[in-house]
């Protein structure tokens, strides 16, 4: 049978299916959203079996994985690393509670930020959580993974953590299936008080999974996906980690001279850790990330194992690794390449041509400028980011999903006159209600301008929990009507929506304003789709 | 064999339906192959490009080491020249000649083209009036891939073939239209070969 050509995304997607998944719960984020498409892309032409409706924000999807989970079902979780932080309670206490259905939590980081604030390694949430986690090298190995990773997750009673990185989620390659099982039958724990958080509770699940941790521990050192090759060279021992391991077999073709072990499974595996140290004058440490594995190697005084890695400069602390990175290291030489010639230019990304988002900048900047320094406009995550660039550049921060509103009413309690939030409709309901509840329920004097393009844009246009329900939303926290206004952000508006920002920024009190006009993209592909 | 293939492009342009034919035709071949590709928010507008590598050995890197690249597929100039570093000294560079100018500081068209006389290995051609002499624009994209078939290591009839599988389902005209399209663009990379 022909292989199957995946995205790394794909393959967990399609392993995930074929190992008896009863549902995904996720929320759009680079490199992990092509996870939960693919998986709706399988459904739409079948009854619907397996859950998969894009959720509101990462703890929402955690909570009902959980959930599911709790009912007897196998489960999936998938995020950027950043959604870790947002699920990080419910993350970290499914451990504590540990599962019945087999539950799979994929987290996708970003090294080198190409879409992200930052490039936090989610290995730790695994060790924090003392689960199991896996990391893939390729596609195929990402397919077996997740393929055995819910009987995994149901032989140690918790949450496997599966962890890719952006360059294997988003790359493409043969991939071999393995038989389709069964999904689960409804049934629950045999024990009525395990999901029951109570202290009492808590300090008993809380000692079972410290008692677990040696069960995690043999799973790992038994592991096909910890793979240990002797070398003859034991001048140094190489641990090389997910993708790490491509970059490093990619610089010796025929095969590495020094004894290398192939980290796919943790918690590490402690014996052929001790037999290398034992065996060699150094370890190397090739991961993609922090230096997770580094640094537990080599411990607080680094005063026992000669550990190189991104600490001592072997490597580059910052950013993802690649092919020369890791040549150099190792002492290759690079063949001599051609400069980049001068004639290139940098291409930044910007909002598209026609996007609402423009011309709500447009009206902003001119009620903004008004004020000069009494003014600053609070930025969150969505394609409105790209208002920072010119030619508008007119935000002045970006944190995190929903700070907008809660930075721009902390500013406000600090003093300043006339904060403005600017925040997308996802985002909104991702995490921006919450903050608007505070702000409300102080009246903070903010202006808050939500940018409805009626779809989660960035990601690739999915759809957005709160269409059709924002103005309701809004009064329900408690919006003052009088101060809720909905514009459509069109230039022939343009002087309307200047005039309607100038006064509720002039408004002593909490505003809302809404303007709203589909996301260029999302309606010319509904068009598009109508038209065939 | 192997080959490493850069595609470069600007978001929207749609080198991702290059590659889709290119990896169609390397997988019904047995052959090894990775392509890694950008996704988010390099597509508005920015730069975009994928690394496609194809080989009978197994394939350890999803990405091209500097220096490596046999070939680097544009579909504009100066996305073909971001990706200098990593051409190989044998390599060639395929490129559209339409600039794709929405940056204030896009350079000069003469700067460019001295820029590109430099690379000694290249074909540069006009996919958007090939495509349009042919009838349709759509399919600029596919003459792109037929100015580039000489240098893919894989044969004519195979990447042929994989256009019949991928467009299959459009129907027969756009498949003819299609092969119509690679033909033009590789009697470009033909005649450019006999000089």
């Amino acid at each position: 049978m022909d292989k199957l050509l995946l995205l790394g995304d794909e393959a967990i997607a399609q392993a995930a299916l074929d190992a008896g998944l009863s549902g995904v719960y996720a929320y759009p984020g680079t490199p992990s959203t092509e996870i939960t498409e693919y998986i709706q892309n399988s459904q739409k032409n079948k009854a619907d079996t397996i859950h998969c409706r894009w959720s509101s924000n990462e703890k929402t999807a955690m909570e009902a994985a959980l959930g599911m989970s709790f009912a007897g079902k196998r489960a999936m979780v998938c995020m950027k690393h950043v959604g870790v932080n947002v699920c990080a309670d419910a993350f970290i206490n499914s451990a504590v509670t540990g599962i019945v259905g087999g539950l799979v939590f994929v987290a996708a980081d970003d090294p080198s930020m190409h879409s992200s604030q930052n490039e936090q390694d989610s290995r730790f949430y695994g060790n924090f959580a003392m689960i199991p986690i896996l990391e893939p090298s390729n596609q195929q190995e990402a397919y077996d993974m997740v393929y055995g990773a819910f009987e995994l997750s149901e032989r140690c009673g918790v949450p496997v953590m599966l962890r890719i990185t952006t360059r294997l989620a988003h790359s493409r390659s043969g991939v071999s299936r393995r038989e389709v099982k069964p999904q689960n039958a409804l049934h629950y724990s045999s024990d009525p008080k395990q999901f029951v958080l109570l202290p009492a509770i808590a300090r008993i699940n809380y000692n079972k999974l410290l008692a677990a941790q040696k069960e995690y521990l043999n799973y790992s050192e038994e592991s096909i996906f910890n793979k240990y090759t002797d070398g003859s060279d034991k001048s140094r021992a190489i641990i090389a980690s997910g993708i790490g391991y491509n970059y490093l077999m990619e610089n010796y073709p025929q095969g590495c001279p020094f004894p290398v072990l192939k980290v796919g499974q943790y918690p590490l595996p402690e014996k052929t850790l001790r037999k290398m140290a034992t065996e060699c004058k150094e370890l190397v440490i090739v991961e993609e990330g922090y230096p997770m594995i580094e640094d537990q190697l080599k411990g607080l005084l680094g005063m026992g194992l000669t550990v190189r890695g991104k600490k001592d400069g072997f490597l580059p602390r910052v950013g993802e690794l690649n092919p020369d990175i890791v040549g150099r290291a190792f002492g290759f030489d690079l063949p001599e390449t051609p400069e980049l010639p001068e004639v290139v230019k940098n291409r930044p990304p910007s909002l598209c041509v026609g996007c609402g988002h423009r011309d709500m900048y447009e009206a902003l900047n001119v009620a903004v400028a008004e004020k000069g320094e009494d003014s600053k406009v609070f930025g969150d995550i969505g394609c409105y980011t790209l208002g920072y660039l010119p030619p508008y550049k007119a935000i002045n921060s970006c944190v995190d999903m929903g700070a907008s509103i809660t930075m721009a009413k902390g500013a406000a309690d600090a003093g300043l006159k006339y904060g403005v939030a600017v925040i997308g409709d996802s985002t909104f309901t991702h995490s921006g209600m919450t903050s608007l509840l505070d702000a409300i329920n102080e009246d903070a004097p903010i202006t808050v301008i939500i940018s409805d393009n009626e779809t989660t844009g960035m990601t690739g246009g999915q759809d957005s929990a709160g269409t059709g329900k924002i103005e309701a939303i809004c009064l329900g926290l408690g919006v003052d009507p009088e101060h809720l206004k909905v514009l459509v952000p069109l230039k022939k508006n343009h002087d309307e929506m200047v005039e309607t920002i100038r006064r509720e920024m002039d408004y002593r009190g909490l505003s809302v304003i809404i303007p709203r006009r589909e996301c260029i993209q999302t309606a010319t592909r509904k068009a598009k789709s109508k038209k065939n | 064999m192997k080959t490493d293939i850069i595609l470069s492009g600007v978001g929207g342009q749609g080198i991702l339906s290059i590659a889709a034919v290119i990896g169609e035709a390397a997988v019904h071949r047995n052959l090894y192959m990775k392509q890694a590709e950008v996704h988010g928010m390099s597509q508005r507008g920015g730069d975009v490009q994928s690394n496609l590598r194809i080989s009978d050995q197994p394939i350890h890197s999803d990405l091209i080491a500097k220096g490596k690249a046999d070939l680097i597929l544009s579909l504009e100039p100066m996305e073909a020249l971001r990706y200098l570093p990593y051409l190989s000294k044998e390599g060639w560079i395929v490129t559209n000649s339409t600039p794709f100018n929405n940056i204030p500081n896009y350079p000069e068209a003469s700067d460019l083209q001295k820029a590109l006389d430099s690379v000694p290995n290249k074909v540069i051609l006009d996919i958007d009036s090939i495509a349009k002499d042919l009838g349709s624009t759509r399919v600029s994209n596919i003459v792109m891939l037929g100015a580039a078939t000489p240098f893919i290591g894989i044969g004519y009839a195979e990447i042929e073939n994989g256009i019949r599988r991928i467009f299959g389902k459009k129907g027969e005209d756009i498949v003819n239209m299609n092969l119509k399209a690679l033909a033009a663009g590789k009697a470009v990379a033909d005649s450019h070969m006999k000089l």
